[in-house]
């Protein structure tokens, strides 16, 4: 699929096979989902999905139609770049010797990343941003030798 | 008082005024068939489950309620699911009960377990996996009000047995609010408005209808508008019953085996008004979209609109309200000329279609269709199968408001016509049934002949028997070449008339066009169930007026 990025906030009833109802959806209409998350809000009978997906015009507003129709799907907001704050949390553990820890915890500090575990061989950062901060960093940090990546996709909240 | 949780499914489906279900018992769903056992509520034994799912289709069909079928777990369900999925693609209200094994061993692969839930959410409007017994009553509520309302469609609840046989007292809610559920029935005036003008600025309007029509059981108001407007209407295989075909405004079907002529003004109009219609490839097949052509569509369902065609005037609504808001408006009504103009071209048509029989011995179908169709009179049902016989049967049938016509339309299930026949029987018994097949579909569901004798009922089921898999072998010979079909000549058919006495019904054999009137006043003078052989050609082409392309390539004709 072409087209940009949109992140859509899809807020859903609590009820089990609800988040395999959209996931499902997404699939069998050959849309793809380039990151997805999930947890309650504010209210016990609601949680909210993130999805991240890659399409033109004509796509999102299919796929919005679609989820739409999905009884337990309540509301979905198309979360625009200009009109919300986009994050996404990593986790990241790189190579490392003594000789060259300074230098990754430096670079950790400049990306306001947090040093979670020291090992002999290995450090490990907690990174908090957009895509274009963490995959800056991972760049950044691949000479060393990256051991373990793990990221939980984005999620957003509108301005205002 | 606390009742058992089966019985009280029961006591709910009784409230919603259900009286009659089909189904298949098993040992995951006993405990309800013990509840139905004493209750009034009528259950039809079908031969297979996936016949449930057509029957009940049939009986929502036919007087416009929801139908109601029940299977038991695993291989009960899963047989199910050509019913939901033939239901789910023509917008048809089903409810769905499902025993499923007890709760907590759900996912250890018991004895018939299978998760129907995940398996049937492809094409059911929406399920439920009843977790806790407390929940059955809320659900059933929703499922009703889910299948009947907005774009309708199957909903399935999977009832686990352990809960069937819990106690609890009954509550069952008078109303549902469903906080993601809010169909759009009133279109937008802004939008109707919008309407009125581009249809009065028009100079060549065609209105398409689909299943919308009959499924918000507009067709008064349809008739209305046309009366009003003298627009010439065109139709996809749902929407065939949607307006009376013997009118001076009806064209008729449109897309790949459509008439050749409503095509032809589909894509010459400068107006496309389409109402409760998908516009989904069957019907726009031989549709190219053209940028002086402007398109109203009017559709329940928000997502089916510009889904496949670029609409210029979405209208989201109910179809009987929309017309019924178009209905208060004045039109300018000029287009006699164009409506006559197709007219002529439908006329013509026929003439040509209805004669091109000389060079063929056996049964002429489309002759056959015709005869049922002035044969039989106003309160009819006929079910069309898929295949050949569906396009002999929507081409030559002649359906009206009254005179229902229904077929799988938009999954294309084979088997589709015989227990769809039973189910609008049941729901509509003083009318005339009738099913058409080939005897390819007849095979798909032939047990359900035993349902028929069991309850003694009046349908007449035509098999258009030509040895084979008419519609695939047509185009397998004209993709890979002449004769270059396979496994589309049936070397082996059961004799249908033996089969009519093993399963004690009356059987006619008609083998030439000579025999075609007296053999069918013969066979509907019976009462009671009857298979109606006819003997066709398997050279015979789906669409009559291909019959001179094949004198043309000299292929003889029996």
């Amino acid at each position: 699929m072409k087209g940009e990025i949109h992140v859509l906030a899809i807020l859903v009833e609590n009820y089990s096979g609800t988040l395999s109802k959209v996931a499902g959806l997404f699939t069998r209409r050959g849309y793809n989902i380039d990151s997805l998350n999930v947890a309650e809000t504010m209210d016990q009978k609601t949680s909210r999905i993130t999805v991240t997906v890659t399409g033109d015009e004509k796509i999102l507003e299919q796929i919005t139609k679609q989820l739409n129709k999905l009884v337990n799907v309540i509301k979905i907001t198309d979360l625009t770049s200009k009109k919300s704050i986009r994050r996404e949390l990593m986790f990241i553990k790189i190579s490392s010797a003594i000789e060259n820890r300074n230098e990754i915890i430096q670079m950790t500090n400049v990306f306001k990343g947090k040093t979670v575990d020291i090992s002999p061989k290995s450090i490990t950062v907690e990174l908090t941003g957009d895509e274009e901060k963490n995959n800056a960093f991972i760049e950044l940090v691949k000479p060393f030798g990256i051991i373990e990546l793990v990221r939980t996709g984005l999620t957003a909240i509108e301005r205002g | 008082m606390k009742k058992k949780v089966s019985e009280l499914l029961v006591e709910c489906l009784e409230l919603e005024n259900i009286n009659t279900v089909f189904g298949y018992p098993g040992a995951a769903i006993m405990p309800v068939y013990e509840a139905l056992r004493k209750s009034n509520i009528n259950h039809i034994l079908v031969r297979n489950e996936q016949s449930a799912g057509h029957m009940a289709n049939g009986y929502a069909r036919a007087n416009d309620s929801v139908g109601v079928c029940i299977a038991t777990s695993g291989p009960g369900a899963t047989n199910l699911i050509t019913g939901i999925a033939t239901a789910y693609m023509d917008s048809i209200p089903l409810v769905i009960i499902t025993g499923q094994v007890d709760s907590k061993s759900i996912g250890s692969d018991m004895f018939q377990e299978a998760d129907i839930i995940g398996a049937t959410e492809p094409f059911t409007k929406h399920n439920f996996l009843v977790k806790k017994a407390k929940d059955l009553p809320k659900f059933i509520k929703e499922a009703f009000y889910l299948a009947n309302s907005g774009r309708k469609g199957p909903v399935l609840i999977d009832l686990p047995v352990d809960i069937q046989n819990e106690q609890m007292e009954l509550l069952y809610p008078e109303k549902t609010d469903i906080r993601g559920y809010k169909p759009t029935y009133e279109g937008n005036m802004r939008q109707i408005k919008k309407a009125v003008k581009e249809i009065n600025s028009s100079k060549n309007p065609l209105v398409c209808v689909g299943g919308g029509i009959a499924s918000s059981n507009s067709r008064d108001e349809l008739e209305e508008f046309i009366k009003k407007t003298g627009i010439p209407v065109a139709c996809s295989l749902m929407g065939v019953d949607s307006f009376d075909n013997n009118s001076d405004c009806f064209a008729g079907l449109l897309g790949s085996h459509g008439y050749p002529f409503v095509n032809r003004a589909l894509n010459k109009a400068d107006l496309l008004i389409v109402i409760g219609a998908r516009l989904a490839d069957r019907t726009t097949s031989k549709y190219s979209f053209n940028e002086n052509q402007s398109i109203i569509h009017i559709d329940i369902d928000p997502a089916e609109i510009g889904k496949n065609v670029k609409t210029h005037i979405p209208i989201v609504g109910d179809a009987k309200r929309v017309l019924q808001a178009l209905n208060q408006f004045d039109f300018n009504s000029t287009w006699k000329e164009w409506t006559e103009k197709i007219m002529k071209e439908r006329e013509s048509y026929f003439e040509k279609a209805l004669s091109l029989n000389i060079n063929i011995n056996k049964v002429n179908p489309c002759l056959v269709v015709r005869e049922v169709s002035n044969l039989i009179g106003e309160d009819t049902i006929l079910t069309a199968d898929v295949g050949q016989n569906q396009i002999w049967a929507t081409h030559f049938y002649k359906a009206s408001k009254r005179r229902k016509f229904f077929t799988s339309g938009g999954l294309g299930t084979m088997g589709y016509s015989i227990p769809a026949a039973v189910g609008s029987k049941f729901s509509s018994p003083n009318s005339t049934v009738v099913a058409m097949s080939g005897e390819g579909g007849a095979q798909m569901l032939i047990g359900e002949l035993a349902v028929l004798r069991e309850h003694n009922l009046d349908i007449k089921i035509i098999i258009f028997n030509n040895d084979g898999l008419g519609m695939v072998r047509e185009m397998q010979e004209e993709i890979y070449g002449e004769n270059n079909n396979y496994s589309t000549s049936i070397s082996f058919n059961p004799d249908f008339m033996k089969l009519t006495e093993a399963y004690d019904i009356n059987g006619i054999q008609i083998t030439n066009n000579e025999e075609i009137k007296s053999k069918l006043r013969l066979a509907f003078s019976k009462k009671g169930p009857c298979i109606i052989e006819c003997k066709v050609d398997p050279k015979f082409p789906t669409l009559p007026t291909k019959v001179k392309k094949l004198e043309k390539r000299k292929i003889e004709i029996a």
